[in-house]
């Protein structure tokens, strides 16, 4: 009795295999890539359970929903790749409402060749992620593209969280008066990525700030309940973010530049290039906007946090009919901060 | 940041706006124009203007190499691209500039062309070598600062044998654009607007060296200052051109010691020389035909031209209608006295070349100043 009974006799080849079409095709092969990779690594019970949707109870209050593509490149940079970014990118924009997130669905867009050794470690950065932060992949999605019709892989993710009652977060609900709060550094995400971008390599020590921020929201909301919005500055950096806020308020907003903390290495590779690191992305920061004299007492529980010890007040919220950003100058002078024009293209001079 | 924080401290900067409203003289006006787009953004990044006195204004120049190319050598960069299947590689803020048809290298690479951005001719020269199929060009732009690298880049082909890489070259001149603006009528009709100073550029001198200035400050009788980039050296440079013009001095003084002799810098004038000749004359968006103020490829050297070796035609395109550009290049009109300014042309859609990269006035006015400009009492007041 030598036959072999497994479902799949032969295990995938996650050395030096490729994705080819038949992973896409729903059929066989699509069904041993997704329980040799997909389930070995976002392990659960919903999961499991191999339906087409996961099912569970709807706990009581206000649920919020939120989607994000990701299409980065490189892949794989300093402090984190496309896997634990697609984890912690939705944790965060669910989180961003004073929700506590739940459960998260991921879709995947495969191009044809694609190494599965890349995927796999692309998956299991993307469990470990899930994993760490308490949120579970619980059902997903796989297609393939024929080579050449997608770059390598696309990540969307999908969460779902549930907002604890008496929060009211929301970008509009600026009020003149307010101060404005980071949690860390800005720009470290943007300069670790172009750091290793193929046409642009250049030595530097700086990792990318991808986190997710949830734990860190879940202690602010508990210590002021009062918080008026909350935002990531992901794209467009700090400086195309707090104009949104501006804008969707129906406020201006003051700046102290030298208020704003940003990392020496990060200032000097801005320098370099000619970028300005206030529209340089975050993956592991937030904006936070709340009444004045819950402030302090919200520094102190942010910068208790891991990912909040460099917090810091950077701002306040002024009237203005324009809804401009305005920042004193560490010079001392004064300017606008508008919104980022087109892409950040480097300065000839 | 070491050698950088040293240049924009706060306490520096208070002290030379209190030393420069003291010296100022409230009886009459200082307008002074920053040539280099350098400086016009190192004075909107920081806010320079708010720590002058009001009558200390800044008026800022052509000295942006984006802005100043005309459109009809983009739509050339474009036909390239489109027609010869070329690689073009060209540095960063060049690729959102407009050109004719709505159309930019951006959408161009967004259409299928292969358009490549640089840091530096070195990485056109690796993307030469590694595609040896096909066919490289480097769109070379910039003052007499970014020249002395494309000249390297063309010995450099031209020992290694690469067959495949060539320039397009436009790098213009700064002195022939000052003299430009000077011996304009509106700059020289008396009663019309005055240009009483200039900030010397600080890269491009680095190269050229302070002695190509002394000419015009003897001829147009203007005092000229050399000044770095950085904040302090703006504010630095603003007190030394009011004391040259309260005692009447018009002379060539350098500020930005630290970088720029005299003579600038021998070894790689002598590359731009053995590459590179004058054009007999070069239009410059906003200026129009400007004489001897361009440099094209040498004879010598024509294999690596790509002028020569995709044989294009030179188009005209014009301006849009009713843009001050040209006036505001001169120091005549400022961005906001423009029709066009912040209605239909802005960063996102710039009709003029000022508007066009963030070293360019009305970019520069848009982006970091326009919050002060609906009520400028500032300025008439006071």
């Amino acid at each position: 009795m030598s036959v072999n009974l497994k479902r799949f006799p032969l295990g995938l080849n996650l050395r030096d295999g490729v994705v080819d079409m038949t992973h896409g095709s729903g059929g066989r092969a699509m069904a041993q890539l997704i329980e040799e990779l997909f389930v070995k690594h976002f392990d659960n019970d919903m999961l499991r359970q191999a339906n087409d949707q996961a099912s569970f109870q709807v706990p009581a209050g206000r649920m919020v929903i939120s989607t994000d593509g990701h299409v980065i490149s490189p892949l794989f940079f300093p402090g984190g790749d496309i896997g634990s970014l697609a984890v912690h990118g939705t944790v965060n924009d669910v989180a961003m409402s004073g929700a506590k997130p739940l459960y998260l669905s991921a879709g995947f867009i495969l191009e044809e060749g694609f190494p599965l050794a890349d995927l796999e470690r692309i998956v299991s950065s993307m469990g470990k992620a899930a994993s760490e932060t308490g949120v579970p992949v619980v059902t997903g999605d796989t297609k393939v593209v024929e080579r050449g019709k997608g770059d390598s892989v696309f990540i969307t993710t999908t969460g779902i969280g549930v907002v604890p009652e008496g929060l009211n977060i929301s970008g509009d609900l600026a009020q003149p008066g307010d101060a404005i709060l980071v949690n860390g550094t800005m720009g470290d995400h943007g300069v670790a990525i172009m750091s290793s971008r193929e046409n642009l390599e250049f030595e530097t020590s700086i990792e990318s700030d991808s986190a997710a921020l949830h734990t860190l929201i879940a202690n602010m909301v508990e210590a002021v309940p009062s918080i008026h919005c909350l935002r990531d500055p992901t794209r467009g950096g700090l400086a195309t973010t707090l104009n949104e806020l501006a804008h969707q308020s129906g406020v201006g907003i003051r700046l102290q530049e030298s208020a704003i903390p940003v990392q020496p290495a990060v200032k000097a590779a801005c320098e370099l290039l000619g970028l300005d690191p206030l529209y340089v992305a975050n993956e592991g920061k937030l904006i936070c906007i709340c009444p004045q004299e819950d402030a302090d007492r919200l520094l102190e529980v942010m910068q208790q946090h891991p990912l909040g010890k460099e917090s810091a007040i950077i701002g306040k919220v002024v009237e203005d009919q324009h809804g401009f950003v305005q920042m004193e100058t560490s010079f001392g002078g004064s300017r606008m901060v508008d919104w980022l024009v087109g892409e950040q293209l480097p300065r000839i001079c | 940041m070491k050698y950088v924080d040293e240049f924009r401290r706060q306490d520096l900067a208070k002290k030379l706006s209190e030393d420069i409203k003291r010296e100022a003289d409230p009886e009459r006006q200082y307008n002074l124009m920053e040539f280099c787009g350098g400086h016009t953004h190192a004075i909107f990044r920081y806010g320079v203007q708010n720590l002058m006195p009001f009558n200390v204004r800044f008026v800022h120049g052509p000295g942006c190499p984006v802005c100043v190319l005309p459109i009809g050598r983009i739509d050339n960069a474009i036909q390239m691209v489109q027609q010869h299947d070329v690689i073009l590689c060209s540095y960063g803020d060049m690729l959102r500039v407009p050109a004719s048809n709505r159309k930019s290298l951006l959408k161009v690479s967004a259409e299928g062309g292969d358009v490549r951005m640089v840091y530096s001719t070195q990485d056109a020269i690796k993307i030469a070598r590694e595609n040896l199929d096909r066919q490289v060009v480097f769109f070379a732009i910039g003052f007499e600062t970014t020249t002395p690298p494309s000249a390297v880049a063309i010995k450099q082909a031209q020992a290694e044998g690469l067959k495949n890489f060539s320039v397009f070259c436009n790098h213009v001149l700064t002195p022939a654009a000052i003299t430009n603006i000077l011996e304009s009528p509106e700059v020289r009709e008396i009663g019309s607007v005055r240009i009483d100073g200039f900030f010397g550029p600080s890269h491009v001198s680095s190269i050229i060296g302070s002695q190509p200035y002394e000419f015009f400050a003897e001829e147009f009788q203007r005092p000229v200052v050399i000044a770095g980039f950085e904040p302090l050296d703006v504010m630095q440079s603003t007190l030394m051109l009011i004391r040259q013009l309260n005692e009447g001095r018009y002379e060539v003084e350098n500020e930005y010691i630290r970088v720029v002799s005299r003579e600038g810098n021998l070894k790689a004038k002598g590359l731009v020389a053995e590459v590179m000749e004058l054009r007999r004359s070069f239009e410059w968006r906003g200026l129009g035909m400007v004489p001897y103020s361009a440099l094209k490829i040498k004879k010598e050297f024509a294999e690596f031209d790509a002028e020569k070796r995709f044989d294009f035609p030179a188009i005209q395109a014009n301006d849009v209608k009713g843009c001050e550009c040209p006036s505001i290049l001169r120091g005549v009109k400022r961005p906001t006295d423009c029709n066009l300014f912040g209605t239909v042309c802005t960063p996102e859609n710039p009709m003029g070349s000022c508007m066009v990269s963030s070293e360019g006035a009305c970019a520069a006015y848009w982006s970091y100043g326009r919050f002060t400009q609906p009520n400028s009492e500032q300025e008439s007041v006071a």
